[in-house]
């Protein structure tokens, strides 16, 4: 994509081919998933025969080849639809295949990628702990070495996709060394049904009911060593690598659900009379939508930005935490704007305006809070990397 | 099998369609798409080519633009396009049309040519029985059902009150209405797979077709106005004031709808 902001045919067609399945297949029963939170494993495995898991990986290893924007526009035409479904391909195309595909060994990669690339399984991705979250580095899962396995001891929480009949299994991050540092961290591939591994029942949660959220826990866990991904002690630094793409993905998939609110609330308006005549004549109506419409389209641009810059191989750094924060924070905000315009009807649960505000929040949360993005960025701006542990190091100092 | 399909690029039928001075339908500067119908179309002969270890040929006439059809054919599964287009077609009518496509066909080798019954812009309903009039094919017109056994084409033609069954001996032409199957949603590996699918672009002077036989030049049919449809009557207003129900079952009685 140059300067001309103009999608490929591709892209185009991969947009609208997506937007008829989410408007088609999705949407109308969203509503459904969300009330009972019931995980929709058939449209999940409908999403993996259209190709969505596989999209933006080479078709040497079962994907699309179409790029990271293609996705990018998939995930906000998903998300547009429903946000428990566009996170679902998220977790398991940013968190769940791309460090296989990134770090894995030929084994690893030919052992998991055909699999999880044409959606048939997915794969989970475990980074965070009851004492570690924005601050990853505190990580205390620990995997003993022993003969040619590692023992894992520990509790992950908050893991999507964790426990769904199709999940294959999860990455996890784990101490492999003896130190406190960063430096001791690995990853470890952890196959569902290995002994120790054991998957919690399903969180209740304030949004994303649809999605498949668990703690996991593992005790005297034995996983063999040919299971670590990438380097002894490069576990972190992965995993944040892996998180910088992700960013950009819940920046578009947080836009999918800011347009959803634009969309309900210009419907709204146009139908809804007060006073003798339609919502959509009182100034202070329009000008929420001109500033909705207007915040979507900043966000979505800053997205299409940070796509392009990884679909051209280089770091999309703080592009990635500057287009979450607008994104994420937009999308809260348009949320609270169409339930305002939506009136007493938003806060009832039979339109979708309700679901809507329950779902978004999270995008402030999820893979990096809405504060560390905005120390990645100062971090970048003071010539610090992007690093947030040196930003705190120094500044604090 | 070699089965070819019909498909056109229409102004998208959901937009307001505009007409121009001589009451043809506006296509520039409009949202275009596939042809809603052709889809059908398109599954249709995807799956008797599956059935057969065939293939698929999307076969379009029109601007360079409906390249975009014959994409989407593409992407769905068919192996490759024949695209008719040269600036002397513009003007063609419904038998010029069909001349064309006629020609397209016998140069594609397909023993079979699938298409709507009708495109959802223009509405003539006649250029698949005029191509196949002009190849000496037999027209099976109207398909609920489509199936294809050792060369021996056997459809179910829909009916007012349920359907005929027609068969006949391949070569033949189908025509295929919206309630013969659920088109496919084009994976996006097909998207992309697309890209690199060979399509062919003919002007008339490739297909040996004289151009005083199509375009405005030969034109045998004139648009000479158009009306409105005329708008519906709004209908019988039932208001609710406590005796609505049994008036309602009433009227519904009266139309022996229950």
């Amino acid at each position: 994509m140059g300067p001309s902001f103009e999608l490929s045919p591709e892209q185009t067609e991969i947009r609208a081919t997506c937007r008829e399945f989410a408007t088609e297949v999705v949407a109308p029963r969203a509503a459904e998933w969300d009330r009972s939170s019931e995980f929709p494993l058939q449209v999940v495995l409908q999403m993996g025969q259209l190709g969505l898991f596989g999209l933006p990986f080479p078709e040497s290893v079962g994907g699309a080849g179409a790029g990271f924007l293609s996705y990018l526009l998939a995930l906000e035409e998903i998300a547009r639809a429903d946000a428990s479904l566009a996170i679902t391909l998220e977790a398991g195309v940013s968190l769940g295949i791309a460090p296989i595909f990134r770090y894995g060994t030929e084994e690893q990669r030919h052992r998991y990628l055909p699999e999880l690339c044409s959606g048939r399984r997915l794969w989970a991705f475990g980074l965070t702990e009851p004492e570690a979250g924005s601050d990853a580095g505190a990580t205390r899962t620990r995997a003993r070495p022993e003969g040619e396995e590692f023992v894992v001891d520990g509790t992950k929480c908050f893991i999507t996709n964790s426990g769904t009949a199709i999940t294959a299994g999860v990455t996890i991050t784990a101490r492999t060394g003896s130190g406190e540092g960063r430096g001791g961290i690995s990853a470890l591939l952890v196959e569902s049904g290995t002994e120790g591994f054991r998957v919690a029942p399903a969180y209740r949660k304030l949004g994303w009911h649809a999605s498949d959220t668990h703690e996991l826990s593992f005790s005297s866990c034995r996983v063999p060593r040919a299971n670590l991904l990438g380097r002894e002690g490069g576990g972190l630094g992965q995993f944040l690598d892996a998180l910088e793409a992700g960013r950009v993905a819940i920046a578009a998939l947080s836009v999918g659900v800011a347009q959803a609110c634009l969309d309900a609330s210009l419907e709204q308006a146009q139908r809804r009379r007060q006073f003798g005549r339609p919502l959509s004549r009182f100034q202070a109506i329009q000008l929420k939508l001109a500033d909705m419409a207007t915040r979507i389209e900043l966000s979505r641009l800053m997205v299409w930005r940070a796509g392009a810059l990884v679909d051209q191989g280089r770091r999309a750094g703080r592009y990635a935490s500057m287009a979450k924060l607008q994104a994420s924070e937009t999308a809260t905000w348009c949320a609270n704007q169409a339930l305002q315009i939506h009136g007493g009807s938003g806060f009832m649960e039979d339109l979708p305006v309700a679901r809507y505000y329950r779902d978004v929040k999270v995008n402030e949360i999820g893979e990096g809070t809405s504060e560390v993005q905005r120390l990645i960025i100062a971090s970048h701006l003071l010539g610090l990397g992007g690093s947030v542990s040196k930003l705190l190091d120094e500044g604090g100092g | 099998m070699k089965v070819a399909v019909l498909v056109k690029q229409i102004p998208d039928p959901s937009g307001a369609g505009r007409l121009d001075g001589s009451h043809r339908l506006v296509r520039e500067g409009v949202e275009v798409v596939l042809d809603p119908g052709d889809a059908y179309g398109v599954e249709a002969a995807l799956r008797v080519a599956e059935a057969s270890s065939g293939e698929v040929v999307a076969i379009s006439m029109g601007p360079e633009r409906a390249l975009e059809a014959i994409r989407k054919a593409l992407s769905m599964g068919a192996g490759s396009g024949l695209l008719v287009t040269d600036p002397r077609l513009l003007g063609s009518d419904a038998l010029a049309t069909a001349r064309v496509l006629a020609r397209a066909v016998e140069r594609s080798g397909a023993e079979l040519l699938i298409g709507c019954t009708e495109s959802t812009d223009g509405y003539t309903g006649t250029v698949p029985a005029a191509i196949a009039e002009l190849l000496g094919w037999p027209a099976l017109t109207f398909a609920k059902q489509l199936e294809v056994e050792g060369g021996r084409v056997r459809i179910q033609r829909q009916t007012a009150s349920g359907h005929d069954l027609v068969e006949a001996e391949a070569p033949a032409v189908v025509t295929v209405t919206g309630g013969i199957n659920e088109p496919r949603y084009p994976t996006l590996k097909g998207i992309m797979a697309a890209r690199s699918k060979p399509v062919e672009q003919l002007g008339l002077d490739d297909l040996g077709i004289d151009p005083a036989s199509v375009g405005e030049a030969g034109a045998g049919q004139l648009v000479s106005s158009v009306e409105p449809v005329p708008e519906r009557s709004s209908g019988e207003l039932i208001e609710a004031d406590g005796a609505a129900a049994r008036r309602l079952a009433d009227y519904l009685a009266e139309l022996k709808l229950v």
